[in-house]
């Protein structure tokens, strides 16, 4: 593959066309499962892509096969056969469900925990009711009002339809096609996404979580998100949905790019709870996202997310922290119970002058659970004064479990200021028995004690995020401690 | 309002309750001093329901229920209140949040409803107040970075919000200086009414200079060897505990 001319390509595909017949009416949702060259041009076709997007994919299948998967993660699990799985399906719109009782009774209860609405409870769950027609109203008027500033946010499909100047100036600038083994895939092959535009100084009015939330009930395999916000302009964007997502699909290989330009500001948050596996590790997702974010002088990119979810979790939301005075922030709390395996953290790469990087990681581990903190701080040599501060909790709740952190730090400039800090330390059975004895239940008590352990954590997301991250917490651990 | 009686307990094998026997009636304060080891804050632990001890033998009522039987939490929705020798520093989780949620989970036990909030923070200022505990305190992080006297005193907070029917005090006279002792004090003594009762678990006899106890009671190797009235307490200060254990050995 490495030798192949595009002549060759070209004739080729001549011939393929042919062959398969692609360009004519497929009617069916999914196609054929495994991954080659005609995989990538038919789903390139099915959504009408531009020629040059069609050779951006190329491009990266032809790269990837020659890639092999990292192995350096501190997760165990056994390697997703990449030629056995369906690389396209269509968006979720169709009814998953006859009815509200074919629904399953454990995802309906943790709904109700959550504090989901009934409504918002049967749209998560794809069962078909007729209050749609009125979500869609809601969207529409959410649209408009952005539409008014000038705010474009779509789905990715949708901006490269529309807005193609756009996405093929950013795409792949930050995160780019040859990045990691995930990565490439995903540029290979990712149907869709979430694409957002803020234009020069204007301050999104709304979380776009709002908008997400109603307009988006299922979630692609190989998401794309592009958020671009332009000189002086600010954007909080909340990926993710606390309501279970029992995902049939097992390998999930996203890719989300942010661009802060000069004095803009980009909060983005997530809340990941995706199927873990059972009690004894069968099923569950495996999460494998490369996330990351450029800051041109002045702007400031804060990522925070609470990962409760997936099976397998390799995940490092990271700041290039480009142009002087740029400011880069990491909030992460990660929980993980039964035999989940998470391996998170971040990157700050500082260029600029007087750059700032803040990291807080909690990491919480019950069960028979692995979870790492994975973290790289660089400072390069014309990174002068750059200044960072890292700290990296652990939480044990049971005795099997494990905490792990990797902190890497390399520091090419002596002017820089680097403070890192770690503690381990086991849920106390003090500090339950504390809370009994006021007759607080076990239940409670284990929400409040890691809530608050989390606080830091918990106070960057939007309000009304934060209530059900909290919760989702408390259910997370149900039973944890021994 | 809750009757000991013959209580055997260990830890690991070790019996430290060896046939222990103490009734509690509403109304009354009790003090239980002795020397070290002998068994005091055990018996602290163990009417709270810590489940490292193992309870060999002997029974306790608790107005009408049978104590051991149950939980931790079951224990202190039917009013029962320790307040900790060494109270636990939970980071993050404010006194407010933490008390509120007590409270709640309490009432609820009891089938009555939720606390307002207004009707919440109002008992917040009436009962900070009655153990001088600045305001700013009730809404930090339970107990963290909160001196010794301060966490003494927001155990005595915690006891006036959640108004128990009995409450031990394990050694809460340690560590005091002379205002707090007598701040603390004030705010047991406020607190006492025919309703309720007070079991006071201590070293040395100045915190019973502030609260007057009806009854002092000597434990000594397991098991109370002797019972008074106040006046015992001054005779233990003067004498120490020797003369007492030495009456037990003839």
């Amino acid at each position: 593959m490495a030798n192949y001319t595009e002549d060759e390509l070209a004739e080729e595909l001549k011939n393929q066309e042919y062959k398969f017949g692609f360009v004519s009416d497929i009617d069916t949702d999914t196609i054929p499962i495994g991954l080659n060259e005609d995989i990538v041009r038919l789903i390139s076709s099915k959504k009408e892509e531009p020629q040059w997007l069609l050779d951006y994919r190329l491009n990266a299948l032809e790269l990837w096969s020659t890639m092999n998967e990292p192995s350096w993660a501190h997760v165990k699990y056994k390697k997703p056969d990449f030629q056995a799985i369906a690389y396209y399906s269509a968006p979720k719109q169709t009814k998953k469900y006859e009815s509200w009782d074919d629904v399953d009774p454990e995802m309906k209860a943790t709904m109700t925990k959550l504090g989901i609405s009934m409504e918002e409870q049967q749209r998560l769950t794809g069962v078909a009711v007729d209050f749609v027609m009125d979500s869609v109203s809601v969207a529409t008027s959410f649209k408009e009002k952005l539409g008014e500033l000038g705010i474009i946010f779509c789905s990715f499909s949708e901006a490269v339809q529309n807005h193609p100047d756009l996405v093929q100036k950013y795409m792949g600038t930050v995160v780019p096609t040859q990045d990691n083994f995930y990565a490439t895939l995903n540029a290979a092959v990712f149907t869709d996404g979430s694409f957002c535009y803020i234009p020069k100084g204007v301050r999104c009015p709304m979380e776009l979580s709002t908008y997400f939330r109603i307009n988006a009930g299922g979630t692609g395999q190989f998401e794309r998100t592009l958020v671009i916000a332009d000189e002086g302009s600010y954007v909080s964007y909340l990926e993710g949905c606390t309501a279970p997502q029992r995902d049939e699909n097992q390998l999930h290989a996203a890719v989300v790019e942010l661009i802060a330009l000069e004095n803009a500001e980009i909060k983005y948050s997530t809340v990941q709870n995706w199927y873990p596996g059972d009690k004894n590790g069968l099923g569950g997702i495996f999460n494998f996202v490369t996330k990351r974010g450029v800051c041109e002088k002045n702007a400031k990119i804060s990522w925070t997310q609470v990962e409760t979810g997936s099976a397998v979790t390799w995940k490092y939301p990271s700041c290039i922290l480009k142009g002087d005075n740029s400011v880069g922030e990491f909030y992460s709390v990660a929980v993980t119970n039964n035999y989940q395996q998470a391996d998170t953290g971040t990157k700050m790469i500082h260029l600029g002058k007087n750059t700032k990087s803040t990291i807080i990681s909690k990491g919480i581990s019950a069960g028979k659970s692995q979870n790492s903190y994975r973290g790289l701080v660089q400072i390069q040599k014309n990174a002068h004064n750059a200044r960072n501060f890292s700290q990296c909790d652990s939480l044990l709740m049971s005795s099997e479990c494990g905490a792990h952190t990797f902190p890497y730090i390399e520091c090419k400039n002596s002017s820089a200021k680097i403070e890192h800090e770690a503690t381990t330390s086991k849920i106390g059975e003090d500090q339950l028995f504390y809370c009994k004895q006021r007759g607080i239940s076990e239940e409670k008590a284990i929400g409040l004690i890691v809530n608050g352990y989390c606080k830091e954590v918990l106070n960057q997301l939007p309000m009304e995020f934060a209530v059900e991250a909290q919760k989702l917490l408390t259910i997370s651990l149900e039973g944890s401690v021994g | 309002m809750i009757t000991i009686k013959n209580l055997h307990a260990s830890i690991e094998g070790k019996a430290i309750l060896k046939g222990l026997n103490l009734t509690v009636n509403a109304g009354e304060v009790h003090a239980i001093m002795g020397p070290n080891g002998a068994g005091k804050s055990t018996l602290a632990s163990i009417l709270a329901g810590r489940e490292e001890y193992e309870i060999t033998a002997g029974e306790i009522d608790f107005d009408g229920k049978d104590l051991l039987d149950l939980s931790v939490e079951e224990r202190a929705r039917e009013g029962l209140f320790l307040a900790f020798q060494y109270p636990v520093e939970i980071p993050g989780v404010s006194n407010v949040n933490f008390l509120r949620t007590a409270i709640n989970e309490i009432r609820e036990h009891k089938g009555e409803t939720a606390m307002s909030a207004k009707e919440f923070m109002a008992l917040v200022r009436d009962k900070s107040a009655l153990v001088e505990l600045d305001s700013k305190l009730a809404s930090r992080s339970v107990n963290e970075g909160f001196s010794g006297g301060e966490k003494k005193r927001n155990e005595i907070f915690q006891m006036a919000m959640l108004n128990p029917k009995l409450a031990i005090l394990d050694e809460t006279d340690s560590g005091l200086d002379i205002d707090a002792l007598r701040i603390v004090a004030n705010g047991v003594n406020e607190l006492k009414t025919d309703q309720n009762a007070t079991i006071i678990i201590t070293h040395y006899q100045r915190l019973l200079d502030y609260i007057i106890p009806d009854f002092v009671h000597v434990l000594y190797d397991g098991r109370i060897v002797k019972t008074a009235g106040k006046e015992l307490a001054l005779e233990l200060e003067e004498k120490g505990y020797d003369w007492i254990k030495e009456n037990k050995v003839n």
